[in-house]
Order: C-alpha cells, then sequence, then structure tokens
C-alpha cells in the first residue's frame, strides 16, 4: 500500500465517523433565528438614507489628494530650459528598476539643461512602477515631480514605457523650447536657486537664428495656436 | 642569488598598529604594513605604483616610535602614514584607535571639501569616488563653509581625449606624477600657490620644460597641442575624484549601469589584462586591470579608448553573398554552400590562397591552418600582411615557435641593457615602453634606428644610426660599448617584425645573441602574431614550430589530424598569394582581418581572385569586394587566446554574448561543407589538439636562419624608414575622433643634408615611389642618417601602403614643396 492510499483510508475512517457542526459564532436568540433569512434586507433599507459614495467614473473624473502620487513629471526652468541632468540618481533610487536614463554632454549648439550634463534618454516603464516616490526624494534639482494624474492603462506594452516627451511639462506661458543658450552670465547654480525668472532676449536672439520657426517663440505664438486649432 | 638567499636577506621590522603586532620588510611604509592587517586608512595621494609624495593628507595617523634612551616617544602631530617608513618599535593608533587620528583626518577631508563643488550627481566619478565614499566613511556629514567656494572655468581639455575639472581636483598629483616617473611624458603639472593652486598644461613662461622643448609640429598631437602622451588615460583611472575625465566616457553612464568584463586587449603583442565595462550589450568604457606580471596597472590609450570599431554602422550581421553583381543578405546555410561551392571548385583548379591576418586568436590561428592544410590540400597560407621574409619564417620556427615562456616583461625591467632593433617600444611596443622606463637609469637601452624616436629619446637610449636595410651589417659590425654591454648577464636584445624586411637582419640578431650571451626577444605588433606563429599560419610552417618541407613533422600532424597526408609543395607566404592571385595563378583567396589599405597590392588581389571569401568584423575594403562575406565576432564577443610576445597564454571569456561566431567556428562549418572534418568546433577541441600536438623536437624544425645582407644603396639614394605611430588610421581606432585628436601630427623627418639635396627648406615635402605615386606632408628636419626620409605607415595623410604603394626599405625620389 503506498502513501498515498494509506492517507486516504485515514481520511475515510475519519469522515466515516459521524460528528455534529458546531459553530463559534455566538448563538441567536429565537427572535433572531426567526428574521435571520430576511436580515439581509435590513443593510440594503438603512443604506437607502445614507449619502451615495459611488464615483461616476469615467464620466465625473474625481480630483485626488494633493499629494496623490500619479504619472511623472519632468520639470522646466522658467525660461524652458530643462531641470533634469541625466544623473540617474532616480533610476539608481527606484526600487522596481523601472527608470533609464542615458545621459550626455551639452554644447553650445544644444543646450538642453543647464551645466554640462542633461537627460538625453529618459524612460519610466508604468507596468513596472510601484508609485513609491523614493525618485523624487533622490532627485537633486528637483527635476523630477509626479503628476496627479492617474489614468495609466493602455493596449500594448510599449504605449506604457513614456519617453521623455512624454513625461515633460507643458511650456508654460512665456517659456521657450529647449535647446536654446542659458541666460548669459548664470551658472546652473543660479538657475538651481530660482534667480532665473524669465526668458531674455539672448536666448531669443538664439532661437530666432536657430530655429526661426520654433511655435514657443512670441512672434509665432498666433501661428502657433492656430495649428493646435 | 637563490630564492632562499633572497628571503634571508630581507631585513624586517616589528611594529603595532592598532595594537596589533606586525612583521613587515624594512622599509616599507606605515599605511602598506596596515594594510597587510586589514587596518584601511583612508587616502587619496598614495598609489602603490607610484613614488610616496604626502600631498592630501588624508592618511594622518598618531605615530610613536622609540627614542635613544627606548622610551616610546609620540610625534608632536600626526603624521601622513603614506610616507613614513616603518620602524622598530613604532606604535601606530589610526582613526580606530586614535581620537586624534581620526579629528586631524576629518579636518583634511573638511578642507579638501571646501572647494570641492559637490557637484557628484553630474560627475562621471559619482558612484565609485574615493572622495565621494570616503567622505562618508571618515568626513563630518555637515559643512561648516558658507563662502563662496573657488571657481574655474570647466572643464579645461588636456587633450580632444582628456578634460580637467580643476573645481573637483584635490591636488593629491598622483596625474602628474604618473606623468613624470611611469609615461616620461610631462604634459601637465601643479601650477600657482594656495588657493589657486591648480593642475595645468604646460606653460612655457611658468614651467620648464624638463628638457624637452616642443620642435613644432613634430612634437604636437593632431589637435595642435604639445605633449601629447599615449599613456594619458592612465590618469583618469588613477584619480581619485572626477577631476579628470574622458571625452568618450563623459556623461555617458554611471558605474552601476555597467557590467564589467576581465578581457585583454587586442591591440599589440602584450597582451594587456583589461576591465571591459558594458551596459545593455554595449561597450561603455574599457580600464586597465591590475596584472602584476604583465601590464601591471597600466594600459596604452589605444587599449583604452579604441574599442568602438566593433560597433560601428559596416559592424556585419549576417552573411552576404554576391548575387548579379550584389551583395546581399544571405542565411548561414546559403553562405556557407556558397563559400564551400566556390572554394571546392579553386582547390580542383588552381588553389586557394588563405591570409588569416595578424589580429586573430590563437585558436582562430589554428583552425585557419588547419583550414587551409586539410580542407583546402595547400599550404597558401601566411598571416603575415606586412613586412616579410622566409629568413624571419625560419627564424620563427627555429627560435620562437612552441619555445614557451622566454625573455618576459619583468626579464625586460631588470636586463642591465637592451638593444633594440626594428622595433621602436612606444610606437610598436605600447607597454613594453613603460617596463623599460621603469628602469630609467639603471639600464643601458640602445636602439638601432634612423633617428632617435621621442619614445626611445624617453629611455635615455643610445641611438646606433642605421638606414633601413643596413641593420644587418650594423649588428655583424657591432663592437665597443654596445657590444661590451650586452655581454652582461640578463642582457636581452629585442627585435621587431620590421627587421623581416632586412635580409640577414634576423640572422646578424640572433649570431650576437650567441656572440654576447643575450637573450633575443621578437616582438611583433599584432596581437595575433605570436600566437599564429604558434598555430602554424605560415606557409612553410605547421603547429609547434614543425617544418612543412620535413616528412617526419608532417607526418605527425597528420596523425594527429587523422588525415592521410598534408600538401607538401612548398607555400607561397603573403606576397607570393598577393602576387598570384592578381596574376590569376590561384583561383580564390581566403581573408581573415586584413584591411587592404594595409597591403600593397591586396586590393588588386581580391578583385582579380576568381573566388573570395572574406570572413570580417566590418564590411571592409576586402569584404567589399569579395564573393562570399561570412561575418565573424569582434574580441568583446568571443572567447579565445592571444598569445603575447613573451608566449605567455592570455586567455580570455565573452565579454558580451551574442550569436556571433568566432573565426574558428565558421571554418569549422566551411570545411564540413568542404568535407573535412577539422574538429575545431569548440575552444576545449583546439587546445586538446595544440596541447597534444606540443612543440617540435630540433630536427623537425626549420633549419636557423642564413641569409646574406643586402648591398649598401647608392650614394645619393633616398630609402624610405616607415613604422606605425601607436595612435594612427588604422582599422581598429575607427569611430573615435577623441583619440585620433591625441595621436601625433603627422610629419616626414629629413635630415639637413638630404633635405639640403631634395631642396627642401621649410613646409612640405613630397616623396615619390617608384611606382610614380607620392605623398605630401609636413616635413621636419631631424637630427637622423643621411640618405633617409621617414614617414608614418597610416597616419592622417600618409598611409604608405595605399598612396605610395612601395614598401619601407625600399628607394624613393624627395622633393621640396608639396
Amino acid at each position: 500500500m503506498s502513501d498515498a492510499d494509506e492517507t486516504w483510508e485515514v481520511n475515510r475512517a475519519r469522515d466515516g465517523k459521524d460528528e455534529t457542526f458546531e459553530s463559534n459564532l455566538p448563538k441567536k436568540g429565537p427572535l433572531g433565528q426567526a428574521f435571520a433569512p430576511v436580515a439581509g434586507f435590513g443593510i440594503t433599507l438603512r443604506n437607502f438614507f445614507k449619502p451615495t459614495v459611488t464615483e461616476q467614473y469615467p464620466r465625473v473624473k474625481t480630483p485626488p489628494m494633493p499629494r496623490y502620487h500619479g504619472r511623472h513629471q519632468l520639470n522646466r526652468y522658467a525660461d524652458g530650459l530643462e531641470k533634469c541632468i541625466g544623473c540617474e540618481l532616480c533610476a539608481w533610487a527606484c526600487p522596481a528598476d523601472a527608470i533609464y536614463v542615458e545621459a550626455d554632454s551639452n554644447t553650445p549648439d544644444n543646450q538642453v539643461s543647464p551645466g554640462e550634463r542633461y537627460g538625453r534618454v529618459y524612460q519610466i516603464n508604468y507596468l513596472r512602477c510601484i508609485f513609491c516616490g523614493l525618485c523624487i526624494e533622490a532627485c537633486p534639482t528637483r527635476a523630477l515631480t509626479m503628476t496627479n494624474e492617474y489614468e495609466l492603462a493602455g493596449p500594448t506594452r510599449e504605449g506604457l514605457i513614456y519617453e521623455k516627451q512624454d513625461l515633460l511639462a507643458p511650456l508654460e506661458e512665456g517659456m521657450l523650447q529647449a535647446p536654446h543658450p542659458m541666460v548669459p552670465g548664470t551658472t546652473d547654480g543660479d538657475y538651481y536657486r530660482g534667480d532665473v525668472t524669465e526668458v531674455v532676449k539672448e536666448q531669443l536672439e538664439w532661437v530666432r537664428t536657430n530655429r526661426p520657426d520654433e511655435p514657443t517663440l512670441p512672434e509665432n505664438a498666433a501661428l502657433a495656436a492656430e495649428e493646435a486649432r | 642569488m637563490t630564492a632562499t638567499a633572497d628571503k634571508a636577506a630581507v631585513e624586517t621590522v616589528t611594529l603595532t598598529i592598532d595594537g596589533q603586532e606586525v612583521t613587515v620588510p624594512k622599509g616599507t611604509l606605515i599605511i602598506r604594513a596596515a594594510e597587510q592587517i586589514g587596518v584601511e586608512i583612508p587616502r587619496f595621494c598614495d598609489h602603490p605604483a607610484l613614488k610616496p609624495a604626502g600631498a592630501c593628507r588624508q592618511c594622518l595617523v598618531d605615530v610613536a616610535s622609540p627614542g635613544p634612551d627606548g622610551n616610546l616617544r609620540a610625534f608632536p602631530k600626526p603624521q601622513a602614514s603614506c610616507t613614513m617608513a616603518v620602524t622598530e618599535g613604532m606604535v601606530v593608533n589610526t582613526q580606530h584607535t586614535s581620537e586624534e587620528a581620526d579629528r586631524a583626518q576629518k579636518g583634511v577631508m573638511e578642507l579638501l571639501l571646501i572647494n570641492h563643488p559637490l557637484d557628484c550627481p553630474v560627475c562621471d566619478k559619482g558612484g565609485e569616488c574615493p572622495l565621494q565614499n570616503q567622505a562618508m566613511s571618515h568626513g563630518h556629514s555637515e559643512t561648516r563653509f558658507v563662502d563662496v567656494k573657488r571657481i574655474f572655468e570647466k572643464p579645461l581639455p588636456l587633450s580632444s581625449e582628456i578634460l580637467l575639472d580643476r573645481e573637483r581636483c584635490v591636488l593629491c598629483q598622483r596625474c602628474t606624477r604618473f606623468s613624470k616617473e611611469i609615461a616620461g611624458d610631462a604634459f601637465i603639472d601643479l601650477q600657482n600657490r594656495g588657493a589657486m593652486q591648480q593642475i595645468g598644461t604646460f606653460n612655457e613662461n611658468v614651467l620648464d620644460f624638463d628638457g624637452y622643448t616642443p620642435a613644432a609640429p613634430a612634437a604636437e598631437d593632431e589637435s595642435g597641442r604639445a605633449f601629447s602622451s599615449y599613456y594619458s588615460g592612465n590618469t583618469v583611472q588613477i584619480c581619485p575624484v572626477g577631476a579628470l575625465t574622458s571625452a568618450a566616457y563623459r556623461f555617458r553612464s554611471r558605474p552601476f549601469d555597467l557590467v564589467s568584463s576581465p578581457g585583454i586587449s587586442e591591440h599589440d603583442s602584450s597582451g594587456s589584462a583589461i576591465r571591459t565595462d558594458h551596459r545593455r550589450g554595449k561597450i561603455l568604457r574599457r580600464l586597465a586591470d591590475n596584472d602584476p606580471v604583465v601590464n601591471e596597472d597600466w594600459i596604452t590609450d589605444k587599449d583604452r579608448f579604441a574599442f568602438s570599431w566593433q560597433n560601428l554602422s559596416d559592424r556585419l550581421e549576417r552573411p552576404l553573398v554576391r548575387k548579379d553583381g550584389e551583395l546581399v543578405e544571405a542565411s548561414w546555410p546559403e553562405a556557407i554552400a556558397a563559400a564551400a561551392a566556390g572554394l571546392k571548385a579553386a582547390r580542383d583548379g588552381k588553389g586557394v590562397g588563405v591570409l588569416p591576418g595578424g589580429r586573430v586568436t590563437l585558436e582562430d590561428a589554428y583552425a585557419y591552418g588547419k583550414f587551409a592544410r586539410v580542407a583546402l590540400g595547400t599550404n597558401d597560407i601566411d598571416h603575415r600582411t606586412r613586412l616579410a621574409s622566409a629568413e624571419e619564417q625560419a627564424f620563427l620556427g627555429s627560435t620562437v615557435a612552441a619555445s614557451g615562456l622566454g625573455v618576459t616583461f619583468a626579464d625586460l625591467e631588470k636586463a642591465p641593457s637592451v638593444l633594440m632593433v626594428g622595433f621602436e617600444p612606444e610606437d610598436e611596443g605600447g607597454v613594453v615602453f613603460l617596463r623599460l622606463r621603469k628602469s630609467l637609469g639603471k639600464q643601458k637601452v640602445f636602439t638601432a634606428a634612423p633617428f632617435l624616436s621621442r619614445g626611445a629619446e624617453k629611455l635615455a637610449a643610445s641611438l646606433l644610426p642605421v638606414a633601413p636595410g643596413g641593420e644587418a651589417a650594423l649588428l655583424d659590425g657591432l663592437d665597443g660599448d654596445a657590444v661590451e654591454a650586452l655581454s652582461a648577464e640578463g642582457a636581452v636584445i629585442i627585435v621587431g617584425e620590421r627587421l623581416a624586411a632586412t635580409p640577414g637582419a634576423l640572422t646578424a640578431a640572433a649570431s650576437l645573441a650567441t656572440r654576447t650571451g643575450a637573450r633575443l626577444a621578437w616582438i611583433p605588433r599584432r596581437a595575433g602574431e605570436r600566437g599564429a606563429v604558434e598555430a602554424g599560419t605560415l606557409p612553410g610552417l605547421l603547429p609547434g614550430g614543425r617544418a612543412a618541407t620535413d616528412a617526419t613533422a608532417r607526418a605527425g600532424v597528420a596523425e594527429a589530424w587523422g588525415v592521410d597526408s598534408l600538401p607538401s609543395t612548398e607555400g607561397r607566404d603573403a606576397a607570393a598569394i598577393i602576387a598570384a592571385a592578381s596574376a590569376g595563378d590561384l583561383d580564390a583567396l581566403v581573408v581573415g582581418g586584413v584591411t587592404a589599405s594595409d597591403v600593397t597590392g591586396l586590393a588588386d588581389a581580391v578583385a582579380n581572385a576568381g573566388f573570395v571569401v572574406s570572413l570580417e568584423v566590418r564590411r571592409s575594403d576586402v569584404a567589399e569586394q569579395a564573393d562570399v562575406v561570412l561575418p565573424v565576432a569582434p574580441p568583446s564577443e568571443k572567447a579565445g587566446t592571444f598569445v603575447n610576445w613573451e608566449g605567455r597564454l592570455r586567455s580570455f571569456a565573452t565579454a558580451i554574448a551574442t550569436d556571433a561566431l568566432s573565426d574558428y567556428r565558421v571554418l569549422d562549418i566551411l570545411a564540413r561543407e568542404l568535407g573535412a572534418d577539422l574538429h575545431a568546433g569548440t575552444i576545449a577541441e583546439i587546445n586538446g589538439e595544440l596541447a597534444a600536438l606540443g612543440a617540435a623536437p630540433a630536427p623537425q624544425r626549420p633549419a636557423v636562419p642564413a641569409a646574406k645582407a643586402p648591398k649598401a644603396p647608392k650614394k645619393g639614394d633616398v630609402v624610405l624608414a616607415s613604422w606605425h605611430q601607436l595612435i594612427d588610421e588604422g582599422a581598429l581606432q575607427d569611430g573615435e575622433p577623441y583619440l585620433a585628436g591625441t595621436g601625433r601630427a603627422t610629419v616626414a623627418r629629413v635630415s639637413k643634408a638630404t633635405a639640403k639635396a631634395a631642396g627642401f627648406s621649410e613646409g612640405a615635402i613630397t616623396v615619390t615611389g617608384a611606382t610614380g605615386e607620392s605623398i605630401s606632408v609636413p616635413a621636419v628636419i631631424t637630427d637622423m642618417v643621411d640618405g633617409v626620409v621617414w614617414l608614418p605607415t597610416k597616419s592622417p595623410g600618409s598611409w604608405v601602403a595605399q598612396e605610395l604603394g612601395v614598401a619601407p626599405g625600399t628607394v624613393v625620389t624627395v622633393k621640396g614643396g608639396a
């Protein structure tokens, strides 16, 4: 006889014993026992008179709490230069290995962020991200923050790997699309301390010379708005 | 002196460190003694391969030693443990046991960090930085410094490759000490004083030039800067902060992204140990690995930076087959079938020539040799796509092949005198130069060359002036100082591969070695040369130094290979294979890693040969003309063995696993299609066969060479001298513009008298070969042999093999002007 057969024998012997089931729950009184079959309706009735908690998503979108950990955003300085320096500290901090960064040198022709270094490739894989926010804590230039956007689903795996252009903050009023030179006479330190507050004419001139069709130039704003429409 | 006597002669000293007693040889530094018992003292300037400097003061410890009365007396202040030698009875208390030492170290760290920009997120060193690590382990957690930090413009390019960030520098002087002590290229030094003290490039007005005056443009690199160094990349590796960075690796990656694989450099015959750092299958940098018997801590810039060639856009990933005159991608079975069909037809016709090239591994070379003899039934195989001779082959077969470990790097270092013939230590030797320079002042160095090159000059070598072609006569007639010096025990004669160009020179070198008792070392340029000699990819040489013309040797190899017989006809050497293919006397060629622009006539041969099979990593000029191209793996994507010039086996494993096949694997498959089994499918199989074959006994080897010296050139003739500069336009340095910028500027060199005869005074000079083709480059009047013009072999604007079409050693005409 094999082990399995033996176990089966033992089980059958035990099941053969005529044992009655004893519940551990407190026993109800006679009235309770009588109403037990319809007790559930009581709960339903009670909730008729309470405020509803159902959210009408996606027809009505409720804003989450201000500090909700949503999709990431790569911020910009006031003149439009990117804050990300491609240091990879976010990738280092990430417990889910969801971030991939490749850096490169800023050159006079291609100044993307203040200083010597910028993030050339920046990807966050939202299939891996656990929204813990450790990357935000690690970021030395406060380039990476989290938005409240929570609609992160999609039909493809590729589509859920967000590239740099998907993550970059939109250009606000008065910002100039990078690359363009830093404000003359400033260092990356000045940028970091918030001493750079607006685009200066040297930067506008540079963009006019190198990218005359740039939509974020003030003179192209009307055209760009029309195109957007 | 025997080893035991050596041991007995070592005087030891016993001292106490952190309460632990330790006995070390006399003269040991405290910091080294502490290492021995596992006590780590923080340091920046200290490097085991450099002389003590005491520059950073980070290694302060409390020291007390017995005074004349025998009582322990403490030094009044903490002492730098990296400069103080141990004494008997010394008591050392490090930061672990002495609060004073700990306080002193924290103070030094605070001082070093005062002007440090703390831009670790931007810095390339971040994550592997001794300053970062030791600031965490031995520094204050908060800064007390509130003033403005010193600011420098950054980065300051020292060369096109090496960038200096002076803000990050802690003035440890590792880089300047390396440059002066090890490389002999004092291209940077300390400048200014106090808070403004900084590392800078040489400024003639501030510093002296250490006896070396730049003779523009000969001493300049491609970017026009003086003091270019072939070893500058080592300063980046030993920099303990991120002050020195390389343009190639700048901001490319972080240490935690990288996978490190040990390897062996494919760039020269030294077989330097390297570490390949790669990320997602892409090589990002290479570093020197410490190998005390070979390259110690250093590698050349070529070893370090020249790796992008293998991943350029012309990298072959799939086989190509020529269809209707066009090379089109094909499957492996189709390409192998096409190659086999073509080779089979040629084998039954006029025959096939095999040119494996000098860059393949031992295993690949063995497969090439066996493939030629077993599958193609020919001895027409030669890896020497350079100047070569039958005399050289006999020399290699009789004295080099399967001779095991001969002269070693250590022997070079210890040699009382060294004679170099046909060999430029810096340009052709790489780390051989560094070993020789280690013995500067303790060693007599002689060099037989047309002029004293910069490398030879840095070795304080005495020049034995000789025009190309005159080496044999020079060696035969050598007497006086040089012979006396070479007669000392342990003396070494280094012969380079270029010596093969002069008939009788290798014979003369061998006889000089016998005459003086000096040992002979053959140092070729390419990494695969020695391995190819061992594996027998020469027309007259089978594995293990067996002569292909010797019936017993042939029978032995045939038995080991399980074939009835091996071809007994005398094979053609590389030059003859090329000539025969051009003339239509060979029906097909199998070409390995050979670049047509390196070899005169190869382009014609490939164009004229009926059928060409190319085994290549990239779409080279040969592959472009071939009928079937079979892609093979570059060194980082395969395992194998390079045999370095010492005869040392330098095995390496695959750094990056891809599906690229090594040459031996491709040849094994191709041979099967040709109806022969090479048993060369795996490295283990090949090494097993090589080991079983072993070295040939003396009677089965080729006879010791004997050749007559050539006649001296006529008076008034100008002979071409040429060698490869270490950093030039070789195929393995493609795709690395930053490295190319550190190469030395292309100049022709002539003596005053030759220049006068050619009507040259300033500017460019035109060298014309016998074929009528010419090269015009800027010229420099050099103190050198008359009747000789020197050109770099493959530097920008001076591709001798392709543009001039004549070999060094031939007579050329020289004229001033472009």
